[in-house]
């Protein structure tokens, strides 16, 4: 379903990412560990499309179309979410308007009809309450005055409102309590499906408990130096990631 | 000074007949303001209130002040060509400045609400005009409000009567023909609201798409007694040729409120000076603004806050959003007077720039004699949030539908404001189709 092939990119000049190979199909869970500064969320915004980053070798594809030359809209329109770490405070654009806008944006590009307000909001009324949001946060401005829990919960709430094929969380557990951790979980896992793939970013397997991966993947200085299955996060949990770093080098 | 005794200004005003200056009480001030202009000219950039405007293509055009209807038809009726023609109101017209009965509403004589053109006032109404009319703006030094009261033919005269709350939007609109090169309008108007009284009033400039530029140089003046509260809405859409400057001055009682929203989306050149005088205690003062520029626009508002009395409170808002090569002025000077203790005044100015060649110059400014008061101020000029819009796309919203929701929002913080439900939502249309244009 997605393919990333010797992927390297970089900021003005600055490699980050240095040769990523990564390939997920529908209905695996992945999930993306590393020490701060390896490169994890250059990798999400990257397969989301922002703009900035220079590639200068390497593909990226998804179901056979090549994701490198879409802007971040045609690839939400083809089914890529990226559950932001930082998701945005947009003062003065409703949430509800907004989700509506994109919704429509994504249905008119898979040549579905749009909603009317009337189905759209029972639509999004269901969505919300599976997520335990406050019950006037859709006619709030987009994440203007949410905590960091409410701005996670709605990252993962947009994700159960636009169904995409594969989705990808920057980070989605940091700064969430534990009962926030397990609605946001149950949400993700929701929206679990043979035909999706996920793609968790992560700094502690804590997440992982919960969105249980099929792969587990160390990204470190630009490169995926060690891959394994779910056991692999509990090892580094339990023993850091100095072990992985010392072994690539050896093995490099 | 000669070249002052050469401008053709002076010379077409000693011509004037009798029945052109109007009623006897106004001549000696016409006169006192004819002799301010020639005395002072018009502003030069080295005058500080015009700093950053250069009105120098206003002084080079043919001045031809309109007496009388050109009986020129316009083409489309007003109704499709306001911006508000979808919104109900009381509407009154003028055309070049001067009233046009055949377009606009009947004249509104009944239960305490008069509004009528200002030659049928000098005749129904003289004391109330003699009493009111230029007495406001005397005080300012302003050239162009010194032509407008020398030159002034037509405008409507709108009176509250105490204790009556206006139910219809009063809606002034004044179109300008672009027939005929440098014809120069001057419309006067005079807005009194009695005690407890209230009222909405539409003052809206377009044009009715001819090829000559104008110069529209209007005063309107507001007398807000105790306890009344006025909202008053100016929205200007003149063609890009024309040239168009305004004067509002506003007087406040006792206890009453003002807020006045002003939308600058038109004109070559637009210079919107305000004078509010909150002149009783606890009176309110609310001056809100958007204007919207591209190409080589340039829109300027000026204003001066006087607070003359303790207890007021003063909000400005303005945001601007810039394209092109246009330009924003933005000039706020609050005034705390000695006695005005317990002022709580505070302005903003923000500006959203589409291109790197649009320029904005901005001065907040606070002058205070009174010691215990609550003044601030501030400006920001910024660039569209790249963060911001590359959320919006990653959700799927196209990147052109996400710059004009970034916009749409700034400009709704101004749009926002204005109470009247049916004129806010006409104008939020009006700014979401502007921006729908906007090069993305």
């Amino acid at each position: 379903m997605f393919k990333i092939e010797n992927l390297h990119a970089g900021v003005e000049g600055r490699e980050i990412l240095k040769g990523v190979n990564l390939e997920i199909n529908a209905g695996e869970v992945h999930a993306i560990m590393g020490p701060n500064g390896s490169g994890k969320s250059t990798l999400g915004h990257i397969i989301a499309g922002r703009e900035g980053y220079d590639v200068s070798q390497g593909a990226m594809e998804f179901k056979g179309k090549d994701l490198l030359d879409l802007g971040p809209e045609e690839r939400a329109h083809l089914g890529i979410f990226l559950a932001f770490q930082y998701p945005v405070e947009i003062p003065g654009v409703n949430t509800t308007y907004f989700l509506k806008s994109a919704v429509n944006e994504v249905r008119k590009a898979r040549g579905l009809p749009e909603l009317d307000a009337v189905e759209f909001l029972k639509y999004i009324k269901e969505k919300a309450a599976l997520l335990q949001l406050p019950g006037d946060f859709l006619k709030r401005a987009l994440n203007v005055g949410f905590s960091g829990g409410e701005k996670k919960r709605n990252e993962i709430f947009q994700m159960a409102v636009l169904e995409p094929c594969f989705a990808v969380l920057d980070e989605t557990d940091s700064g969430l309590d534990i009962d926030a951790l397990k609605v946001v979980s149950n949400g993700v896992n929701q929206v679990k499906s043979p035909d999706r793939a996920q793609l968790v970013i992560t700094h502690y397997q804590r997440l992982l408990d919960y969105i249980v991966p099929d792969f587990v993947h160390v990204l470190y200085d630009g490169r995926i130096i060690r891959s394994g299955g779910k056991e692999l996060a509990l090892e580094l949990e339990e023993r850091g990631y100095d072990w992985v770093i010392e072994s690539a080098s050896v093995e490099a | 000074m000669p070249e002052i005794d050469l401008d053709p200004r002076r010379e077409i005003f000693d011509q004037l007949d009798q029945q052109k200056l109007g009623p006897l009480w106004l001549i000696p001030i016409r006169k006192a303001a004819v002799a301010r202009f020639a005395d002072a000219g018009f502003p030069t950039r080295r005058d500080e209130d015009w700093r950053f405007t250069d009105v120098s293509p206003i002084r080079d055009l043919t001045f031809k002040p309109v007496y009388e209807a050109s009986g020129r038809e316009l083409s489309g009726s007003i109704r499709e060509r306001s911006l508000l023609g979808g919104v109900r109101t009381h509407r009154m017209v003028f055309v070049d400045g001067i009233y046009a009965s055949e377009l606009s509403d009947a004249p509104l004589i009944e239960d305490g609400v008069t509004v009528i053109d200002l030659k049928t006032g000098f005749e129904s109404d003289a004391l109330h005009l003699q009493e009111h009319m230029t007495r406001y703006s005397q005080s300012d030094q302003n050239a162009f409000t010194a032509l407008n009261t020398a030159y002034f033919a037509d405008g409507a005269v709108v009176k509250v009567e105490r204790g009556v709350s206006c139910r219809t939007v009063l809606h002034l609109v004044f179109v300008t023909s672009g027939g005929e090169n440098g014809v120069t309008v001057h419309p006067r108007n005079l807005v009194t609201v009695g005690d407890g009284a209230s009222v909405t009033l539409v003052e809206e400039y377009i044009d009715a798409g001819g090829k000559a530029p104008c110069f529209t140089n209007s005063v309107i003046e507001f007398v807000v007694e105790e306890g009344a509260a006025v909202e008053h809405i100016k929205v200007q859409d003149e063609s890009t040729r024309d040239f168009h400057v305004s004067g509002l001055y506003a007087q406040l009682k006792r206890s009453s409120r003002f807020r006045s929203h002003s939308l600058a989306l038109g004109a070559k050149l637009s210079r919107h000076n305000i004078r509010t005088r909150l002149d009783g205690e606890g009176s309110q003062c609310v001056l809100n603004g958007l204007y919207l520029t591209r190409g080589e626009q340039l829109a300027d508002h000026h204003m001066v806050v006087d607070h003359a009395k303790p207890h007021c409170e003063s909000h400005e808002y303005f945001n601007g959003i810039l394209d092109d090569q246009s330009r924003g002025i933005f000039h706020g000077r609050i005034l705390v007077r000695q006695e005005a203790q317990k002022t709580d005044a505070k302005q903003t100015n923000k500006n959203l720039l589409l291109s790197d060649e649009a320029t904005v110059n901005t001065k907040p400014q606070l002058e205070i004699y009174a010691d215990d008061v609550k003044c601030t101020h501030g400006a920001t000029i910024g660039q569209m949030d790249e963060e911001a819009i590359f959320y919006l796309r990653a959700r799927g919203v196209p990147q052109g539908v996400a710059r004009r929701m970034l916009m749409h929002a700034f400009a709704g913080e101004i749009i926002d404001r204005i109470e009247c439900d049916p004129v806010r939502e006409q104008l939020d249309r009006v700014v979401w189709d502007r921006l729908e244009d906007e090069g993305v």
